[in-house]
This record gives C-alpha cells, structure tokens and sequence, in this order.
C-alpha cells in the first residue's frame, strides 16, 4: 500500500498473538494397525508404522489483531498446526506461543452430553472452553439468545435438532471471548440466516482486535475474510504475507486457476461462469474509464451448461494493489434468481461512485447458495480507472467519504458575511443522482495572515461543482491549495 | 481452554506462574462440572433415578447372601466389638468398597477412549478426565457408605459413628488408589483396546482373591492345608497368608470391614500397606499419564 501522511497508524505493530518456531510434527502410520495385545506380543513390538511429517519446522508470526487464514491442499498440514496451536496435538520439535486466552471451534458442540439439558451443557462446555461459572452466569441469556434456542434450554440436547445443537455449541464458543480464536471452516455452521450473525460476530471480533486464525478451503472467503495468510504445502510453510497476495499465488500456483483471454485468472467448477462483464456508465456505454461520483453499473454476461438452482452472484473491488475494498453478493441483496441456463446478465448498479482516483480491478464470482461451492471465480477480470475531474474531491486514499471542513475556531477567521456556521445545504450542480451528497458551503473563508507566500491570499469562490471541495485551503490541513477543478490532474497513483 | 497459555515445548514463557495459577482454579472448576456431569448423567431417563444406586448394591448383596451365606455356609466370625453376626453385613461392608474400586477402575480405565470426541476438539488437562470420572463414583460411594454407616449403627450400636474419621480417611485413600490405577489404565487402554477384555477377567480373580464372600481366617487354612499336604517353601510354609496381605484390595476391604462389622480400628500394618499402595500407584500412575498422554490424541 502507498503510504501518505493520511496513513492510519498501523494498529498491529504491537507484536504477535501467536509465535510459532520450528514446529514439527510427525504422526505415525500404520501399515498394519493392530491394537491387540496378542500381536505386540508375537512381534514385539506394537506395529509396524513409519513416520509422516505433518509439519516439517514451520516458523511463523500471528499478529495481534488479525484475522490470519491458514490455507493449503488436504494435507498440507493446516489443520494440524491449528490443533497444535489449540495445544490439542503437542508438537514433536519447536514450540508454541500463544498470549491471550485462546478458545478453539473446532468442532462445535463436542463437549456436549446428549442426556443434559441444554443449560447444563452451556455450563458445562463454558468451562472445558475456560469460563468461570460467575462468567456464564452473565452471559448465559446472550448466548441461549444468539443460539436462538430459547423454548428449548431445558430439554436434553440429544432432542435438538442438528442445527440447534450446533448453534448452542457455536454461540457458547464464541461467548468465551478469547483474545485468540481458532476456527476450522468458518461458516459451515447452521443455515444462512445464522452464518449471517456469525459473519457479524466475526467482524465484531475483528473490530475488538481480537486475533482470529481460521482455517478455510474456500479460497474466496479466504480472501475476503483474512487480513493475512500462510500457505502450507506438504507441512512446508511456503508463504506468509498478506491473504490476497497468497490466495492469488496459490490459485496460480496449484494452476487451480486458468488464465482468461480477455484479462484475469480463472477458477472453480465451471458450471456456470462469467464471460463478459461489461462496466457501464451513465449513458450505458461500455468503458473502462470513470470519475468519481459516477454511476457505474456492472453487467456480469453468465453462461451456464445445465441448469444451477439459486446461485448467487458476488462482484467486489480491489485497489491495484490487492487492497480489497468492496464486494456485494446476490445474497445478501436478497436478489438470488432461482435458476439460471443458458445465458443472461445480471447488473449491480453503484449510483456513485465513491472512489479517488486510481486504479481499480473487479473479481466476479459464482457460488452456490451456502456460499461453499465455488462455480466460478474470476480474478483481476477487469481493470478501470478513476480518472480526475469527479466530484467530489477529496485529498488522497482510495475512498471518497463526502467530508466537511467546518466549525473552525475561533470563528474571527471565517468571514461572517459568506460563511453560515454549520453550514447550509446548497443545491447540488453535479447531477450525480440521489446518492450525491447535500452539500455544505463554506465557500470563502479567510486564510490566517501567516499563511505562506505561496498559497493564494484571499477567498476560494465560485467552485462551479459546489460540495465538499470547498476547504478552506491551508487553514487546517496544510494540503496544497485548490485552484480550479480541470487543472489538476493529480493521478494518486 | 483458558489462560495465558504457554504451549507445549516452551516450558518458560511471559506470565508463566500467573498462567499457571489461573490454569489451575480453571482446571478445578472444569473438574468439578466434569464430575457433576457424570452424577447427572448417570441415572438419566430411567424411572427410578438415583434410587438405582442403591437397588443395585441391595441386589447384589442379597445374591451373594443367599449364595454364599444361605447355601455355601461361608463360615463367618460375630463382629469383635459389635457382636453383629449376619453374613448379609459382614458382606455388605466388603462388597460396597470393592464395588466402588472395581467400578471406579473400569470407569476411569474407559474414560480418556470415551471422551475421544472431546480431546480431538478441545484442549483441557487430559488428566481431568479420568479424575473426574473417578470422583464421580466417588459420590455414589460417600451415599452408599453413609447409608451402611447408619443401618450399622442401628444394628449394632452408635459406635461406628467414631470411626467416622476412619472411615473417610480409607475412603480417601481408596480414591487415590484407584485414581493411579485409572490413569495407567486408560492410558493403555489408548494403545491397546484388548486392556478391557483383560480387566474384565483380572477384576474377578481380583474379586475372589480378595475376602469379600469369605473371612481372611480361610486363607490361613488353606496354607495349612496346603503345607500338610507337603507343599512347602524352603521347609517353611508356603507363605500364601503373607502373599494374600499384600493385596491392597484385602487391606482395603478389610480396613473397611473392620470399621463397620467389627467395630475396630484396622491395624496399623492395614493403613501403612494402603498408603504405600494408593502414594506408589499414583505416583506411578501420574508418571505414565504424563510420559504418554500428549500423544493419546493421536492414537484416539
């Protein structure tokens, strides 16, 4: 990432939730697995096994604060250093630090007795996960209320549903509030409406600096999910870095993914794919070119061989530099077609486009309706660039938040006549649809008298778009003064 | 899960002994939830619930009763101080600690197998498991011994009721015994399915070689018997009475009869064998459990 004085402080620098140093871990494997004691005794010895590396000296960081993602073939060792950093399985060589209280999910719900009622199995499996009693008793309402198993908490689990049953066992883990949360497959848990809350639970999680290390096959999920992953191959670590940088590289690496004509890789099963994906402007015109507070629509041409049952149809946004900025699936707009074949589109509208100039690339993707299967993913499909000249302007960063400068004190140095303090909506000019921002005015301020020789002395008037541009230029931000719109050509990249 | 954890392999880390002091109230709240779910568990769905814990000792003791004391006439001596003479009592007062070891041994023996499911999934001190399970039966136990205690100071006379001490005391060390046996146990039986199977037989050659249906003063006979008919160890007799008074389970059964049936303290050679036995089998027990138990997982 391009870092300015606008960078935030980067909240992760504190160190590592997790230190891994030179695990290995072996397991043996049978060739004839007797556990008879006739057996031992003829051979001497229990059974002939040879000894499969797992994990072959794996050293790496988990910072604090982040969502880290573990991901490799079947195999490859990930899983097993998940248990050995749950401290469920003890590597043979290296070690495993781990500060702050840790809880595992790795099978939710294992803890529970299928005789007890599910208020004894709260309890129950609340402290084989670490809570104290006092602790359960405060959380026990949140915790049956997020299961949503409320009329239930007194029957024995064993006449749960299934989804019941893995609800309750997923919402007391995630109760436990653990400074370091390990995850193995995230969202296979319950149906879509509960996946739903525990997606927000996650980024909940995420937002509390609390450290989430996942262990995941869905690569796209991967990306979207996880700030940062490693990548294991046969109980090798190949890669650490950022999720998205590792994602591509082993979607390439594994030549999982194909190279599309028009620009891209692609991967997935194929059933239905997305060829074309046409980026339309205001006059439905295919280009690759847009300012910011456009509208972009997004036309995703499918074509499917057979007949898909409810798939759902995502588009994100990344920064040139893998930053991944937005995406929107079909689900969750509640917008999923209950079958597509053969061939169509399907458009999501952006009504303005709230992007600085730079570069940006589109991912498409197609999934199935628990979001497991992956039909298709298109990566880096299109490129576009938001060029100058849009509004409204805002100073660097990849976002346009339509922001104010205002309420500058002490009031002496905005001129009265032609400031309204707080500010008052003006009619906006842009014409760039409902989404355009009501406009505040501050549109002459006084520069104080110190100002340097090279900023302009007097009043910043007239600006023909209006809006949120209008700063009183080099009072508080010292960024360069803004002359009028069409002469700077700043590309922020 | 809890605490600061200082994974495997880094015996040293930041925090290690405030770690260590929330580990371990954690660990003993899990103990003790791990112990209530078993006595919960244990007479779920049926009609007569706990009653069941004492329908089964009953049953048990009016078998062996008709057996042993109606039809074999196993020759028994009045109670020394209590002047009890019911081979009913002088039963139950063995059976009921040999129940509770030969059952506390198989539970524990099963445990660490049975809860795979949990230790695949979640890290606690495995050694809570067999423990647990342990003090569960533990429970049932204190309940039945207590009920004896009564019915023992009705027949026989409010005396037993100083040998309260005693009697906790024997108890605690019975536990202890068999928590160091369960922890060796389960642990093979990790390795080896067969230990079961093997356990099964060994427990009922352990039960008749334990006087429980019989008084200890018939093994005396028989090494007399045996010598008179010219069986001897270097021209002593062979010292099968000796050999007998090793078994823990005879000093056991016997410490405990000797409380309720006869009103009599167990003698001190009875208490030093216990506790030579209950503090070298745990010791060994813990020494094996934690040689062994962190690779259990993967053998599960």
């Amino acid at each position: 990432m391009t870092r300015s004085i606008f960078a935030p402080p980067q909240r992760s620098s504190r160190g590592s939730a997790v230190s891994v140093r030179g695990v290995s871990k072996s397991f043996r494997v049978y060739q004839d697995r007797n556990q008879s004691l006739k057996a031992t005794i003829l051979r001497r010895k229990r059974a002939s096994f040879e000894e499969f590396w797992a994990l072959r000296d794996v050293s790496l960081e988990i910072p604090e604060g982040r969502t880290f993602g573990l991901m490799g073939h079947n195999g490859s060792g990930k899983s097993t250093l998940l248990k050995c950093i749950a401290r469920i399985l003890e590597p043979n060589e290296g070690s495993i630090t781990a500060r702050g209280r840790m809880a595992a999910m790795l099978e939710v719900g294992s803890g529970f007795h299928p005789e007890l009622s599910g208020r004894e199995n709260v309890y129950l499996n609340g402290s084989i996960l670490g809570m104290s009693r006092a602790e359960i008793d405060r959380k026990f309402d949140t915790i049956v209320d997020f299961a949503g198993v409320e009329a239930f908490i007194d029957q024995p689990v064993k006449n749960y549903s299934s989804g019941m049953y893995v609800r309750l066992g997923f919402s007391v883990a995630i109760h436990v509030d653990p400074e370091i949360l390990l995850v193995d497959e995230i969202l296979a848990v319950g149906d879509m409406q509960f996946q739903e809350k525990c997606r927000e639970k996650f980024a909940e999680f995420k937002d509390q600096g609390r450290t989430v290390i996942v262990v995941s096959h869905g690569l796209g999920e991967m990306r979207t999910f996880c700030d940062e992953a490693a990548w294991l191959d046969h109980g090798r670590l190949v890669e650490v870095g950022p999720a998205v940088d590792i994602v591509d590289n082993y979607i390439e690496a594994g030549h999982l993914a194909r190279p599309v004509a028009s620009g891209g890789m692609r991967h997935g099963s194929g059933e239905v794919i997305v060829e074309r994906i046409e980026l339309l402007d205001r006059d439905d015109e295919d280009t690759r070119q847009f300012r910011t507070g456009e509208p972009l629509t997004m036309r995703l041409h499918y074509r499917a061989t057979e007949r898909i049952e409810r798939p759902v149809f995502a588009a994100s946004l990344h920064s040139r530099d893998g930053q991944h900025l937005w995406s929107h699936h079909t689900w969750d707009a509640q917008y999923i077609p209950s079958a597509v074949s053969g061939s169509g589109s399907i458009d999501v509208a952006v009504p303005a486009l709230p992007l600085q100039p730079g570069s940006f690339t589109v991912n498409t993707s197609v999934v199935d309706e628990e979001l497991a299967h992956s039909y298709d993913q298109w990566v880096k499909a299109v490129q576009f660039d938001v060029v100058p000249g849009g509004t409204p302007r805002e100073s660097g960063g990849v976002l346009v938040m339509q922001s104010t400068w205002r309420n500058l004190l002490p009031t002496g140095l905005v001129d009265p006549a032609t400031s309204a303090p707080g500010g008052v909506p003006v009619e906006d000019h842009t014409g760039t649809g409902p989404a355009a921002p009501a406009t505040t005015a501050l549109s002459e301020v006084d520069l104080p008298a110190d100002a340097g020789p090279d900023e302009p002395a007097g009043h910043v008037s007239d600006r023909q778009h209006g809006g949120a541009q209008d700063l009183p230029n080099g009072v508080a931000t010292g960024a360069e003064p803004l002359p009028d719109f069409g002469d700077r050509a700043t590309p922020r990249r | 899960m809890t605490s600061d954890v200082v994974a495997p392999g880094s015996r040293r880390g930041p925090g290690r002994s405030r770690a260590g002091e929330r580990k371990h109230s954690g660990s003993r709240e899990l103990l003790l939830n791990l112990t209530m779910r078993e006595v919960r568990s244990q007479f779920k769905r049926t009609a007569l619930g706990r009653l069941w814990s004492f329908i089964n000792p009953l049953a048990t003791i009016a078998i062996y009763s008709i057996v042993f004391g109606f039809i074999l006439r196993s020759p028994i001596e009045p109670g020394v101080n209590s002047g009890i003479h019911l081979f009913a009592f002088f039963l139950a007062t063995a059976l009921i600690p040999w129940s509770f070891m030969s059952g506390a041994i198989m539970a524990g023996m099963g445990s660490i197998v049975g809860n795979s499911g949990l230790l695949t999934k979640v890290y606690f001190p495995r050694v809570i498991l067999p423990v647990s399970t342990i003090l569960a039966m533990t429970v049932t136990f204190a309940i039945e011994l207590s009920l004896l205690t009564a019915i023992m100071a009705v027949v026989g006379g409010p005396e037993v009721l100083l040998f309260l001490p005693g009697l906790i005391a024997m108890m605690a060390l019975t536990v202890i015994f068999c928590i160091g046996i369960a922890l060796m146990l389960s642990i093979a039986m990790v390795y080896f399915r067969d230990t079961q199977h093997f356990m099964n037989i060994f427990i009922q050659l352990w039960f008749y070689a334990t006087p429980i249906i019989y008084a200890p003063t018939l093994i005396v006979q028989l090494q007399e018997t045996v010598r008179n008919d010219g069986w001897t160890l270097f021209g002593e007799p062979f010292p099968l009475f000796m050999l007998y008074n090793l078994n823990p389970s005879t000093r056991i059964t016997g410490a405990f009869r000797s409380m309720l049936y006869d009103f009599q303290w167990p003698s001190w050679q009875d208490w030093a064998v216990v506790t030579v036995w209950a503090g070298a089998v745990l010791g060994l027990g813990l020494l094996v459990f934690r040689r062994f138990s962190a690779r259990v997982v993967e053998e599960l």
